[in-house]
């Protein structure tokens, strides 16, 4: 009866997104109504999966788009941890959105995107094809530039411009991998491997490359970082969506696929090309946080923080080891939680207290004691203090380097760690030790509605993020989800 | 096709009622295109009854059913567009009534065109297409429609010639008999060189494209729209009756790249001019020069594929999406420069807040435009893309791959003017038919991508690769 | 067959003749009617060389017979678009005359 189930987790983000197009601003209370309805909703579906795959179904819907190649859309369990994921930050950063924004101009146009980047961001996850996943790829990139350049300020359109020219160039790139491989072995499809072994290892490395490379590019592997932090000129919903989510996740998201299910571990090994991406992933990994220790704007900070975090994931894939998978794969939910925190709490200082820079958080904590403890939790995870979600991630990679026989790995993850905690913890430090500046006036933090949802949704996923950790052993976790999908594959 | 005909001449006797046969002749049209879409494959009309070769002989292939069902689509919303919102200059009522008679008789041309496989029919209808667009061009600006005027007339000549020359080597202008009798020899070479000459000025293929900008910058929108997405394509379908239908033993798969090279050449010569223009129309007038080259640059790889079917549908496909977008996107330009307070790009600031429906039709032309997905401009491309890789033209990849950037450049350019904060717009937003119609065309254009296989399969139809030589009825 | 040579040859010398003035006549008048002149070479040389075995050929002369009426129509056009060419000069001509304070087009 649900075999459209994935195709409704995609047509129900349009509904969404046409209502928010149409409806005039006056009627404002009915579009947010619509938002957090279609969300809510969109998580009942989800459940409903989940629940489902726990009894092994697999959820596949298929349409013949071209002679020859297939869209469909399928529900494996790497596609539904992404799927989950998505969908339940989705309804958080639309509550936070409705009140980060409340009467700003142009909003028919923000959610009405926003609904068009979050399907692009399921379908992503739920493509079974590479043909599938290119679509909705670009879908993401389309759907995001407006809300990147949404305030129409100099900035605001610089970063767009930057955007989409990292963003097209790597598609393009990716593109061309994809269809290049499938001139060789015919469509590609991701539960169904093709047969790489009579294509000379050359062409394959060069197909890897142009794929990675594009991929890199969202994931914000260096050298391709350069549009992350020019994005922070985006509004904090944005921000925390792009980074948690959407963009930055989507390329990540691919570069497993590609690992996994296009060219499947042994070939990847054979060729040797894990250890050099993993050079690449730790080189990233360690420049990030140097980069985030230089920065004064707390978003930037954030945002390098991201270049940084992204990189373990590509990690993870990239050393093949069973726990190595696992980490990686758990990061990529671990990190969501935990990023998506800091930014909403991010968003809430600015806007509440006009906090951007770092200098300025002297005494937020008195002043904002549930933002900052929210704040403090996500801080700690990034740094990997247990027992926050990100402790897990990193135990898992970290023995999985040495599984792996990489132990440079692990020192690339103990000095991330070192540098994690040199630009988190002096946030920290004034925010809860330093006094507030005298001229600063006390506020009530969770006076009004609106302000409960702006600063509750960051509470939600810090206490998630927290919970993520302490019951990690428990199977419906996001470790025990990432044990499933990384046994799948190292079967 | 006679009915649009059956409409000029009312609408030219209507005078200032003329306007309202749009109504009647949209839908009706639209039917006829759906009729025609879906009669038996092997169909063909002979009007009047006369037998080959002096009898005119309708054959709805492939080709013909996807151009006339585009055209109907593109004429009909354009003219619902005008009705709403008038093509004149300010104080030329007698402009705007002129405009009515010759959309009928640029529809009547383009489908009698896209219908018939008769040489020197092609050559009548070619005329009556020049005809109409030049004084469509004529509305906006009239030396640069004189100049359009001079150069087809030429191109005509020089069709003309080369269709004299056929007469003379093999006493027959029907597409389907040539096939058969078709020699390369000198005598053959030099029609087809000469048609093909006249044809490419026709599409404004570069570097014959000269005219293209001027002419359909200055033209009023809906005349524009109508220019760049029908008048331009039937000079590249006669192209595709030429080459691939009358003289496939003639044309090897070397000569096609006479056709494939410049066509390269205007991918990248029509981006990189548009990216450097300063005018919004010219931008966008620009970017027909470098989709044209698309069209031309798909028939090598037409002609090398080994099952060319996924090439021909992806140069189908391109063309349909190329004539939905483009339509859609001058007439969002040009309610976008009415709206504005200049025509430079510059000065589009604030209207993505002022007529974000129209500024949607314009993004959504230029997603189809820039060939991302989902749109047909993607599908069409990919199809494209996969016959070059598959037969290893990397260079011709390599340019579809660039063109798409550089188109993603320039579009994106306008789009972000049109984000930019900026002075309030003269006009006030309005929704209705006129903001509606580029709505709907873009729309259209993106959901072709959706339709992939229906439109692939409908191209296929008695396409030459098919059954060669065998096509006639 | 001789005659239909000498036909199609004395068309291609019109043809020929017909271009040059096209490409080194600089008035548009004048240029419409070295097309006309190129035109006629090009129906000489259909009716020529498509004369066939079968000296009254039906065929190419319906083709020279439509095509002449499509060149009469189109030379009509263009004259009448280039008439209108310039009035519209003179019109801006005197239209910016008489007030002499405002710099001209």
């Amino acid at each position: 009866m649900m075999t459209f189930a994935p195709l409704l987790l995609v047509l129900l983000p349009v509904v969404a997104a046409l209502v928010s197009f149409a409806l005039p601003e006056r009627l404002s209370a009915w579009r947010n109504a619509a938002n957090i309805g279609v969300a809510f909703v969109k998580l009942l579906v989800v459940a409903y999966l989940l629940l489902q795959a726990q009894a092994g179904v697999v959820f596949e819907w298929r349409y013949e788009f071209l002679p020859g190649y297939d869209f469909v859309l399928r529900l494996d369990p790497l596609a539904l941890l992404f799927v989950t994921l998505s969908v339940f930050l989705w309804l958080l950063t639309t509550i936070y959105a409705i009140a980060y924004f409340d009467r700003g101009p142009n909003l028919p146009r923000f959610f009405g995107f926003f609904n068009l980047c979050v399907l692009a961001a399921t379908g992503v996850a739920m493509s079974g094809t590479a043909i599938t996943f290119f679509l909705f790829y670009e879908l993401l990139t389309l759907a995001t530039w407006p809300l990147v350049a949404h305030r129409g300020d100099d900035k605001s359109l610089r970063a767009g411009q930057i955007y989409l020219t990292y963003t097209l160039a790597g598609s393009v790139a990716f593109l061309a991998g994809i269809l290049w491989l499938q001139s060789l072995v015919g469509a590609i499809e991701f539960s169904a491997p093709a047969n790489l072994g009579a294509i000379p290892p050359l062409t394959l490395t060069l197909i890897f490359i142009l794929c990675i490379g594009g991929l890199g590019v969202k994931a914000a592997i260096i050298p391709f970082h350069g549009w992350l932090p020019e994005a922070m000129a985006a509004p904090a919903p944005v921000s925390a969506l792009l980074h948690a989510v959407a963009v930055v996740k989507a390329g990540a998201f691919g570069i497993v696929r590609v690992i996994y299910d296009v060219y499947g571990i042994g070939t990847v090994a054979e060729l040797g090309l894990g250890v050099p991406l993993a050079a690449i992933a730790s080189a990233t990994i360690l420049y990030g946080s140097v980069q985030a220790l230089m920065q004064s704007d707390l978003k930037k900070r954030l945002a390098y923080s991201t270049v940084s975090q992204v990189s373990y994931i590509v990690l993870g894939a990239s050393l093949i080891g069973p726990f190595a998978v696992i980490g990686g794969l758990v990061h990529l939910v671990h990190q969501g939680i935990m990023k998506i925190t800091l930014f909403m709490c991010a968003g809430a200082l600015a806007n509440r207290m006009g906090i951007t820079a770092i200098a300025e958080l002297d005494g937020a904590g008195r002043l904002m004691p549930v933002t900052m403890a929210a704040f403090s939790v996500g801080a700690l995870g990034m740094i990997g203090m247990p027992p926050v979600a990100g402790f897990i991630s990193k135990w898992y990679l970290g023995i999985g380097a040495l599984q792996s026989d990489a132990a440079w790995a692990v020192a690339v993850l103990a000095g991330s760690s070192l540098l994690n905690a040199a630009y988190f913890l002096p946030l920290l430090y004034r925010a809860w030790l330093l006094p507030p500046p005298p001229g600063r006036p006390a506020i009530a933090e969770l006076a009004t509605t609106r302000d409960r949802m702006l600063i509750l949704p960051a509470v939600v996923t810090a206490v998630v993020s927290l919970g993520a950790g302490i019951f990690a052993s428990l199977s419906f976790s996001p470790l025990g989800w990432a044990t499933l999908v990384g046994l799948g594959y190292l079967r | 096709m006679a009915v649009p005909l059956g409409f000029m001449l009312a609408a030219l006797l209507a005078g200032r009622a003329a306007r309202w046969l749009i109504l009647p002749a949209a839908p009706a049209m639209a039917g006829l295109a759906l009729w025609l879409a879906l009669v038996p494959a092997d169909a063909a009309y002979l009007v009047g009854h006369w037998d080959l070769p002096l009898g005119i002989l309708l054959r709805p292939d492939g080709v013909a059913r996807l151009m006339v069902a585009a055209t109907a689509l593109v004429i009909g919303a354009v003219g619902l567009h005008a009705l709403a919102d008038p093509p004149e200059k300010a104080g030329n009522a007698a402009q705007a009534e002129t405009f009515w008679p010759l959309i009928y008789l640029l529809w009547a041309g383009a489908n009698a065109g896209f219908l018939t496989t008769d040489l020197f029919n092609l050559y009548v209808t070619l005329e009556m297409v020049s005809l109409a667009a030049v004084a469509l061009a004529a509305m906006g600006s009239l030396e640069a429609a004189l100049r359009y005027f001079m150069i087809a007339l030429v191109g005509s000549l020089a069709y003309l010639l080369g269709v004299a020359l056929l007469v003379g080597r093999y006493n027959t202008v029907d597409v389907t008999l040539l096939s058969q009798v078709a020699q390369p020899d000198l005598a053959t070479m030099l029609a087809l060189g000469l048609m093909t000459a006249g044809l490419l000025i026709k599409a404004a293929l570069f570097p014959m494209h000269g005219w293209l900008p001027p002419a359909h910058a200055a033209a009023p929108a809906p005349a524009s729209a109508l220019l760049s997405a029908i008048a331009v394509k039937l000079g590249f379908v006669i192209l595709l009756r030429l080459w691939f239908e009358a003289f496939p033993a003639v044309s090897g798969q070397t000569a096609l790249h006479v056709l494939g090279g410049p066509g390269a050449l205007a991918v990248i010569y029509g981006s990189v001019q548009a990216m450097r223009q300063q005018r919004l129309k010219a931008l966008v007038a620009y970017s027909t020069v470098a989709q044209v080259g698309y069209l031309f640059l798909a028939f090598p790889l037409v002609a090398g594929a080994p099952d060319p079917s996924g090439a021909w549908a992806g140069m189908m496909l391109h063309a349909v999406a190329h004539m939905l977008a483009k339509a859609a996107m001058f007439l969002a330009a040009g309610l976008m420069l009415k709206a504005a307070a200049g025509d430079r790009i510059g000065d589009l600031g604030g209207l993505a807040q002022s007529m974000p429906m129209t500024v949607t039709a314009f993004g959504l032309a230029a997603v189809s435009l820039m060939g991302l997905p989902p749109s047909g401009g993607f599908t069409g491309k990919f199809l494209l893309l996969n016959a070059a890789i598959a037969q290893g033209a990397f260079l011709y990849a390599g340019v579809m791959i660039l063109g798409g950037l550089l188109a993603a450049v320039y579009f994106f350019r306008a789009l972000s003017a049109c984000f930019a904060a900026g002075p309030a717009p003269r006009a006030p937003a309005t929704l209705g038919v006129r903001t509606a119609a580029p709505l709907v065309l873009a729309g259209l254009a993106i959901v072709m991508g959706f339709g992939g296989s229906a439109l692939h399969n409908l191209s296929a139809i008695a396409a030459p690769w098919a059954a060669p030589g065998a096509a006639a009825p | 067959m001789v005659t239909g040579h000498v036909y199609a040859l004395t068309g291609a010398v019109l043809a020929g003749l017909g271009l040059f003035a096209f490409i080194t006549l600089r008035h548009t008048l004048r240029q419409l009617l070295a097309i006309n002149v190129v035109g006629a070479g090009i129906f000489l040389i259909l009716g020529g060389l498509g004369r066939g075995a079968d000296a009254t050929d039906p065929f190419p002369q319906a083709l020279v017979i439509t095509g002449i009426v499509v060149a009469v129509a189109l030379t009509a056009f263009g004259a009448a678009m280039i008439v209108r060419l310039a009035e519209a000069r003179v019109a801006t001509k005197a239209a910016t005359r008489p007030d002499g304070g405002k710099p001209g087009p």
